[in-house]
């Protein structure tokens, strides 16, 4: 068994008897690979019982799941109204200059700091009212 | 001395986490409290009902020396910004620990619970009726018609369901309450399972929240035994905005694809795995503490006005210079709220636009500033108050370009499950990129000899504009929730008040090859 097969049985373990399980399920895989691939949508499937067009449907369906690992770290930067409001579009193409190849840069929509925007994620970490200068650093560091 | 700073994310955002390790390092305590509301002063440091505000690392020893005058505001709960307000659902912001339950009891916590246990369902249910709490989720159906039926559903098992899938932008008044008083929500959906017979409930929370994820997480492992026998459990979204809408959250919760489904049959008979459900905002639930308090009900039903009754916790949000959580009665018109409470554009500049209830609401002018904040007035001027953000816009702002950006928002968030929705969106985009374009001339298809029905003069900005007049009209009449069905509002609202935006630039560039 490899430590794939056995790692998901692992979690599906922890869950299944939760009332719909597959959501807390996929966003532990999620966290454990960095993404749920083909074969992890099937060993899920085969765990929870369900065919692996429902496993492969619910995967596609939400943004925070990805078929292939990214092993860049990532920086997410709201673009929705109440940051384009306070100046997120004239800043983003420095972040996205700043990240080149190394960093993911990539679009929410709305992180819940909409007063104090433009605002950034990293991990757990918050970023509010931040200018250009300060989100280049925020993707530099990251 | 205690040094009283918030733990809420936002506060924290700004730093508020090294703040605390500094006067901590100076050997005094610090209290992680909830955070007052007033955003453009956080990170806010609170020493004995005295505040400073944007607090860096380098005011430490001002402020411990009773210095550093200029960014002092004085007594806090006198700041206008506070003093002006009526909180009930926000009455403990600033003022207790989140996850304190000895601050909790004792600022009158638990005591709606108790007396709803005391009276009974048919009390609660009445009672709640009477306040006329409608849902704070946009909707705004009397919670106490929905109780009633989801009581009067017969089965073995119910569910609550609270719905804490905060995506529109310029909200955060439910984040703020589930890391500032998640013990009120908890307490509010005890009283719900009271009220129609659940014992289970589960909160849905979108994964950006992750502070609030922790703190609902922790809140309901410390007070589970209080409100035993109910059962809370935290389910986190996927990133789906469209999981904000009740049918495709309880489809997700189900451990489904986010899609929409058909109404009839209502939740409240058919919800959460086919059991009756109530499916209510935070919001909702956190009301409803206060109102099951001792003569709380008939309290509630006095503050607002005509059907909108009792206070919505406003979010101000966007390019303002005052930003913030503003509970009040609903009465309060746009123009005080943006120009009085909130002091105008932060960036100083004429505000251009005001859009009331997230990405779905429309866009208001100055002009209208005079309209009431009541779910009915905003229903007639083609508006919506949605969940209460408020985000402005200065007069910088590119309206064209917003109302493009609500079919991207649109098209990018659709649950793809009708029609005018998936494939209306898109076309959206493309219909307002062509009429910034000036319109359109005849594509290759249709200059071919056998296309002997096609026009051969391409089409002009006055058609295109003809043509997303009346896209908006399919998607707003055609969608099965309020996602497509909703767009049209910003878009339409901008394309009436700021024409030029859509067709100035074509002009202009017309003008300058001339």
């Amino acid at each position: 068994m490899s430590t794939k097969e056995q790692k998901i049985g692992e979690i599906v373990a922890e869950h299944h008897r939760r009332e719909g399980a597959l959501l807390p399920v996929l966003h532990a895989v999620q966290a454990e690979f960095g993404c749920v691939d083909a074969q992890s949508e099937a060993l899920v499937a085969k765990g929870l019982n369900l065919s692996r067009a429902d496993v492969h449907g619910v995967v596609s369906f939400y943004h925070d799941f990805h078929d292939q690992p990214d092993l860049r770290p990532v920086v997410q930067v709201c673009r929705a109204e109440a940051c384009k409001a306070r100046g997120v579009e004239q800043i983003i193409d420095q972040a996205t200059a700043a990240a080149g190849d190394r960093v993911k840069v990539q679009t929410v929509y709305c992180l819940g700091l909409c007063s104090s925007g433009p605002a950034a994620r990293v991990g757990d970490r918050l970023h509010a009212r931040l200018d250009g200068p300060a989100l280049a650093q925020i993707v530099e560091n990251a | 001395m205690i040094i009283r700073i918030s733990d809420d994310a936002l506060a924290r955002a700004l730093g508020a986490d090294e703040l605390a390790a500094a006067f901590a390092a100076k050997g005094h305590e610090v209290q992680r409290t909830s955070s007052w509301g007033m955003q453009w002063l956080e990170p806010l440091v609170e020493i004995d009902g005295q505040g400073w505000g944007r607090v860096t690392l380098e005011d430490v020893d001002d402020i411990l020396e009773g210095g550093a005058s200029e960014i002092a505001i004085g007594e806090i709960e006198k700041h206008p910004f506070i003093a002006k307000q009526q909180r009930l659902t926000f009455s403990r912001a600033g003022k207790t620990r989140p996850l304190s339950l000895e601050d909790y009891e004792a600022t009158g916590g638990w005591s709606g619970l108790r007396r709803a246990r005391q009276v009974g369902s048919e009390q609660i249910l009445a009672e709640v009726t009477q306040s006329g709490l409608r849902g704070r989720g946009g909707a705004g159906f009397p919670a106490g018609i929905k109780w009633q039926t989801v009581a009067k559903a017969q089965g073995p098992q119910k569910y609550i369901v609270c719905n804490a899938d905060e995506g529109d932008s310029g909200t955060f008044a439910d984040r703020m309450l589930m890391e500032g008083d998640p013990y009120l929500l908890i307490e509010g959906m005890a009283i719900a399972g009271e009220a129609v017979g659940a014992d289970k409930g589960y909160i849905y929370i979108r994964s950006e929240y992750p502070d609030a994820i922790a703190k609902m997480e922790k809140a309901i492992e410390l007070s589970a035994g209080l409100v035993a026998p109910f059962e809370l459990e935290v389910r986190v979204g996927a990133g789906a905005y469209v999981c904000g809408e009740e049918t495709s959250l309880l489809n997700s919760l189900e451990g489904k694809r986010g899609e929409v489904r058909a109404k009839p049959p209502l939740p409240a008979i058919e919800g959460l795995f086919g059991k009756p459900t109530v499916v209510n905002n935070v919001l909702t639930l956190a009301a409803v503490p206060h109102i099951l308090a001792e003569g709380g009900a008939s309290a509630y039903e006095q503050l607002g006005l005509a059907r909108s009754k009792g206070t919505m916790p406003i979010q101000l949000a966007g390019n303002i210079k005052y930003g913030g959580l503003f509970e009040t009665a609903f009465g309060v018109t746009l123009g005080e709220l943006v120009n009085e409470i909130g002091g105008g554009t932060e960036s100083g500049r004429p505000v251009k636009a005001v859009q009331v209830g997230g990405p779905l609401g429309a866009y208001i002018h100055p002009d209208d500033f005079g309209i009431r904040f009541d779910y009915e007035e905003y229903t007639a001027a083609d508006a919506l108050i949605g969940h209460g953000g408020i985000t402005v816009f200065d007069d910088t702002a590119d309206m064209g370009a917003m109302a493009r950006f609500a079919m991207e928002f649109c098209a990018a968030e659709s649950c793809g499950k009708c029609t005018p929705c998936r494939i209306g969106a898109v076309r959206g985009v493309e219909v307002i990129d062509r009429i910034r374009a000036g319109g359109r001339t005849p594509d290759h298809v249709e200059r071919l000899d056998v296309m002997h029905n096609a026009p051969r003069h391409g089409r002009s900005q006055e058609q295109e504009i003809g043509l997303l007049t009346d896209l908006c009209e399919t998607m707003k009449f055609g969608s099965l929730c309020a996602l497509g069905g909703f767009t049209p509002f910003p878009v339409m609202s901008a394309l009436k008040h700021w024409p030029e935006d859509f067709t100035g630039r074509a002009a202009a560039e017309a003008e300058a090859a001339e």
